[in-house]
């Protein structure tokens, strides 16, 4: 018998779309919002952004090379370095962000198993972490057009706030949140390109404006819920981070409660919680639920009843 | 109601390009054929015929071994060189009657037994069942048994499969430009076996020419309505395929009957009218030989038992060296190991393609993109049940609706991490359903 040739189960064709190919165009959809930061920060938004990604990279490189299974190639640590520098103020000392970063990963990514495994996205653990442990360095925001407390902060103490300078994002924050216009183009990219789409974002910002107008003290007047949709991360959460592929639901209806749930939380969270801000919080808390979101939206065959068991055969 | 589509499934390189153009053309084999025992699904025919007998083409060698089962017919005249056991397409070694071809293609002659208006149901079953008749889509199902539903009477709507949802395949889409009137006239055929059921030609709408041609010579039957598909794959998947025609869902199971449909693809009720109006059993198929390895993509009229390597000949053989050869299309076909295997009465195409995606593209962790979910046409989560499988976690794999899967890959070809999702899935559907027969 001749040579014989190569055999497989099917399919034997597979799509272009691969796992780099994903995190590659997040890192890209991050640029518009990226570039923007060190725009309004200075270079000292670059040197964060590049140590927290030389850490997150670093950590998953060591930790490969202590498992003898090198990872790092599939560029997952890059998005949550980039991620999770979006999240950090620019003047947080560098040893913090690279704390961070080593948190990130080693802690909540690669201890439960790598790539896919974690239960809470890594940045905004991280960022937890930091904002927990680091108080006073997490929250020194400042910036030349704008010092001292964020446009939430402010609005939240009752001042007045520019909408205009919060869409362009020329306001105190962390380096990446604070321009809606960048995030948002860099939403659409990912949109376009089908890496994720409206279900979690859209069913958040909904649930959230619907509650922060019910609950908010406002009523539904558009120039509140303009600064609440525009500042503190929300854009940022909504499309990069509650969209997080390994951390949110994979059900479909699960999304939709995901995003439901993450809106009600940030509404909380601002209204009645001590501090301005909360989309943080809403989504590591959702994450952890996402399991039981999972159970209860399970999926229904094709050819069952609605909740049908399976047949008794 | 009809939805003309479903939810999930995917859109593939199609490939029809190759060969969409190319009339179908017959060709005859030289040496060797091999008909393997068991081309259907159910109990393997039984050999009668003997070592060193001749042999017409036409001529029945091997009868159905029970009610699930159908009876092979010789495709060439020749002698009987031996009859021990072959591998076929999948690699298993089957038991086949193996004939020299004499190359003098004598027939036993062909008749029909009475004209149609005067053949009863039963009769017309039986010769269905005579003639060898099974589900040549693929699945090999006896289409006797199918057409043989317990109440005849509840069955409403026929549908002939002609989506030809698979990429590359060709070879129904010529049928039905060449010979359309014989896939209404078999259509009508098995109508008659179903006083209250409407005909359906279910096409996909990549297919116009087709829609118009058989819109047009079914303008003037009442009972037969041609409908537009949108094109995704799996369409022409059984339960994706009663759904979008009738709006009818059935799971695993339950057979097409249970909600009133029976299902048959174009080769199949060509089949049936060849063998009720012409008194010819199943010795020939449309085999589309493709991919952009193969020299020129043809469409061929084959005698069932030919070799692969032969039919590929006739394409021009290979192009450039295949990295990987498929028996039928890319996305539920065979991969082959050699070519010296013989077709047979599922053979739908033979590919070749220069670039192998699943030896390219190395598998690594899931990343619950949820893509799998989006296109899952049997609504389940397939990365956790590869997740069930792999483990051989069967409760809760079997609690998860497993066992829903039609192992249409759609999961593995969307799956960015290149997971073999449909694999781990159906190996362990293959255990579960060996465990309910013993």
């Amino acid at each position: 018998m001749s040579a014989l040739f190569k055999v497989s189960s099917n399919p034997h064709i597979r799509s272009k779309v691969t796992t780099n190919g994903i995190m590659l165009a997040v890192i890209a959809a991050l640029m518009p919002a990226t570039g923007f930061g060190i725009y309004n920060f200075g270079p000292r938004a670059l040197a964060v952004i590049l140590v927290t990604i030389a850490s997150t990279v670093l950590t998953e490189f060591l930790f490969g090379l202590y498992k003898k299974k090198l990872t790092v190639t599939d560029l997952s640590a890059v998005v949550t370095g980039l991620l999770l520098a979006l999240n950090l103020p620019v003047t947080i000392p560098l040893w913090m962000a690279a704390l961070g970063g080593v948190f990130a990963i080693l802690v909540v990514k690669m201890l439960f198993g790598g790539l896919g495994q974690n239960f809470m996205n890594p940045a905004l653990a991280a960022r937890c972490f930091l904002l927990i442990s680091f108080p006073t360095a997490m929250t020194a925001f400042s910036c030349d057009a704008f010092t001292g407390a964020t446009p939430l902060a402010a609005l939240k103490a009752g001042e007045q706030v520019n909408i205009m300078d919060m869409v362009i994002g020329r306001t105190g924050g962390t380096i990446g949140e604070t321009s809606v216009i960048a995030l948002i183009i860099g939403a659409c990219v990912l949109i376009l390109l089908g890496v994720i789409d409206l279900r979690i974002p859209g069913s958040y910002i909904l649930t959230f404006v619907l509650f922060t107008g019910i609950f908010g003290g406002h009523g539904f007047d558009p120039a509140f819920l303009s600064a609440q949709l525009a500042g503190g991360g929300l854009m940022l959460g909504a499309f990069f981070m509650a969209t997080d592929y390994v951390t949110r639901p994979i059900t479909i209806k699960g999304q939709y409660l995901f995003g439901i749930f993450l809106g009600i939380m940030t509404g909380i969270f601002r209204i009645f919680g001590p501090g301005a801000e909360g989309v943080s919080y809403a989504i590591i808390l959702g994450n952890l639920l996402v399991p039981l979101m999972e159970k209860v939206t399970r999926p229904t065959a094709f050819g069952y009843r609605k909740g049908g068991r399976r047949h008794a055969k | 109601m009809a939805k003309l589509t479903f939810v999930g499934g995917i859109h593939p390189y199609d490939g029809k390009d190759l060969s969409k153009d190319k009339p179908i053309q017959d060709i005859l084999p030289k040496g060797e054929l091999v008909y393997p025992l068991s081309q259907h699904i159910g109990a393997p025919a039984k050999a009668i015929v003997e070592k060193g007998e001749r042999v017409l083409a036409g001529q029945k060698i091997a009868e159905s071994g029970g009610f699930v089962s159908a009876p092979v017919y010789a495709s060439v005249s020749g002698t009987v060189k031996a009859i021990e056991p072959r591998r076929v397409v999948t690699g298993d070694l089957i038991m086949s009657i193996v004939v020299e071809n004499d190359e003098m293609y004598e027939d036993v002659g062909f008749y029909p037994s009475a004209p149609l208006e005067k053949l009863s149901r039963e009769e017309i079953i039986d010769i269905i069942r005579e003639a060898g008749i099974v589900g040549m889509g693929g699945a090999g199902f006896p289409t006797h048994v199918k057409l043989s539903p317990r109440d005849p009477q509840k069955i409403e709507y026929v549908i002939a499969n002609c989506a030809e949802c698979e990429p590359y395949l060709t070879s129904d889409y010529r049928r039905m430009l060449e010979e359309p009137e014989k896939l209404i006239g078999g259509l009508k055929i098995i109508l008659k076996l179903f006083d209250n059921a409407q005909g359906i030609l279910a096409v996909e709408d990549n297919k116009p020419d087709c829609i118009s041609l058989l819109r047009q010579l079914t303008k003037d039957e009442p009972g037969i309505s041609v409908k537009a598909l949108k094109t995704k794959y799996p369409q022409g998947g059984e339960r994706q395929l009663i759904y979008a025609t009738t709006g009818r869902k059935i799971n695993s199971t339950m057979l097409p009957a249970d909600v009133g449909c029976v299902v048959n693809n174009v080769d199949t009720i060509v089949a049936v009218y060849r063998a009720v109006m012409e008194g010819r059993p199943l010795i020939e198929r449309i085999v589309t030989v493709t991919g952009d390895a193969v020299t020129s993509p043809r469409n061929f009229r084959v005698r069932i038992g030919m070799s692969y390597q032969e039919i590929l000949d006739a394409a021009g053989g290979f192009r450039v060296t295949p990295e990987k050869i498929i028996c039928g299309g890319p996305m539920m076909g065979f991969g082959m190991f050699d070519l010296n295997v013989p077709t047979t009465k599922t053979s739908t195409a033979l590919l070749g393609l220069s670039r192998d995606d699943v030896s390219a593209m190395e598998p690594g962790p899931c990343i619950n993109c949820g893509r799998c979910v989006e296109v899952c046409p049997g609504r389940v989560i397939p990365s956790r049940l590869a997740d069930y499988a792999e483990r051989f976690d069967e409760e809760a794999f079997l609690e998860n609706h497993g066992m829903e899967c039609c192992e249409c890959g759609c999961c593995s070809f969307v799956c960015p991490a290149k997971r073999p999702l449909t694999q781990e899935i159906k190996s362990m559907r293959k255990l579960q359903l060996a465990k309910k027969k013993k």
